[in-house]
């Protein structure tokens, strides 16, 4: 049993999260092709970033449809661990496995740097590792990080502890200055009701060993490595 | 043939920063009396079929399925029987 990390046409961290699932969690993972319909082998899914289809029409819109994303839903809807990065948020966004939508930045800059995180609930096992007020470091890339939803659904969120986290500045302030991209209330990552489907635009696989200059989301992949069977024992 | 010539925006609840930069650019430009810019998408799409109420359904489905988000946008559009 292993990782699945689905590979769209254009996802371009793919192999960052292969690494990281292999070298650094040392657990068994593979790439899954975005024709893959069976989903069997997988303990938990990791939807990784990168331009999926161009972002051509909107952003996700078009790898939503790919053939792995009804295996995707039902994965999802059956409980299994699905973490979906930047473009994978974007891409469950569109599907409606987690609320929102995400828009052009506010500055219209494709946004490429450090920022800082606050753990704003551990609903989800995927923050299992952390505390509440934690205050991360991680690095974004995006240019469609603008995250809004209605507020009946934000309300809704916040109830749920669905708001995952939130742009702050290194002391955990939630300032508009600490907001890189104007997402409605800071948001950068969400989960939906279950908790088990997390979504973030920080990207988690580029700060998960100390080499890389932080390594507070290793965190998020140890979820997915708990969420890993043993491997059966051979007679 | 039936051409649909759908015109997809934002909801006016939510913010349109690309509207907002051209906004600011014209108002450089002069053009002091805009008020305000909201961008969308423009999208032209043949049917192989002269039954408009058939192609009113699709176009609808197709809005609503993808050509849209529900979340963020809402949609128009206008038919034309091609001959």
């Amino acid at each position: 049993m292993s990782i699945g990390i689905v590979q769209f046409p254009g996802s371009n961290c793919d192999y960052d999260c292969l690494h990281v699932a292999r070298a650094v969690l040392r657990q068994e993972a593979d790439l899954v092709w975005h024709q893959e319909t069976n989903l069997a082998p997988y303990d938990a899914l990791v939807l990784p970033g990168g331009f999926s289809y161009g972002d051509y029409l909107r952003s996700g819109s078009i790898a939503r449809f790919s053939p792995v994303m009804a295996a995707v839903t039902g994965f999802a809807r059956a409980g299994g661990l699905v973490l979906g990065i930047c473009n994978g948020f974007q891409i469950l966004a569109e599907a409606g496995l987690v609320p929102g939508a995400l828009l052009r930045n506010q500055a219209l800059e494709f946004r490429c740097r450090w920022a800082h995180v606050r753990v704003e609930s551990t609903a989800s096992p995927f923050l299992a590792a952390y505390r509440p007020g934690q205050v991360l470091r991680m690095p974004i890339a995006h240019g469609d990080g603008n995250y809004v939803a209605d507020p009946d659904t934000l309300s809704r969120m916040r109830d749920a502890g669905q708001i995952a986290l939130r742009y702050c500045d290194a002391a955990g302030e939630i300032t508009p200055a600490a907001n890189p991209n104007g997402s409605v209330d800071n948001i950068a990552g969400v989960c939906n009701e279950a908790g088990n489907v997390f979504a973030l635009m920080p990207h988690p696989e580029r700060c998960a060993e100390p080499l890389l200059g932080s390594s507070d989301g290793l965190g998020m992949w140890q979820a997915l490595a708990a969420a890993v069977a043993p491997a059966p024992v051979r007679a | 043939m039936t051409k649909a010539r759908i015109y997809i925006s934002y909801k006016p609840t939510v913010l349109d920063p690309q509207g907002n930069t051209i906004r600011t650019a014209l108002h450089h430009l002069g053009f002091a009396d805009v008020a305000s810019v909201r961008m969308g998408k423009y999208l032209e799409v043949e049917l192989s079929t002269d039954d408009t109420e058939r192609a009113r359904a699709e176009v609808d489905a197709m809005c609503r399925q993808l050509l849209a988000n529900p979340v963020i946008e809402s949609y128009r559009f206008d038919l034309e029987t091609l001959p």
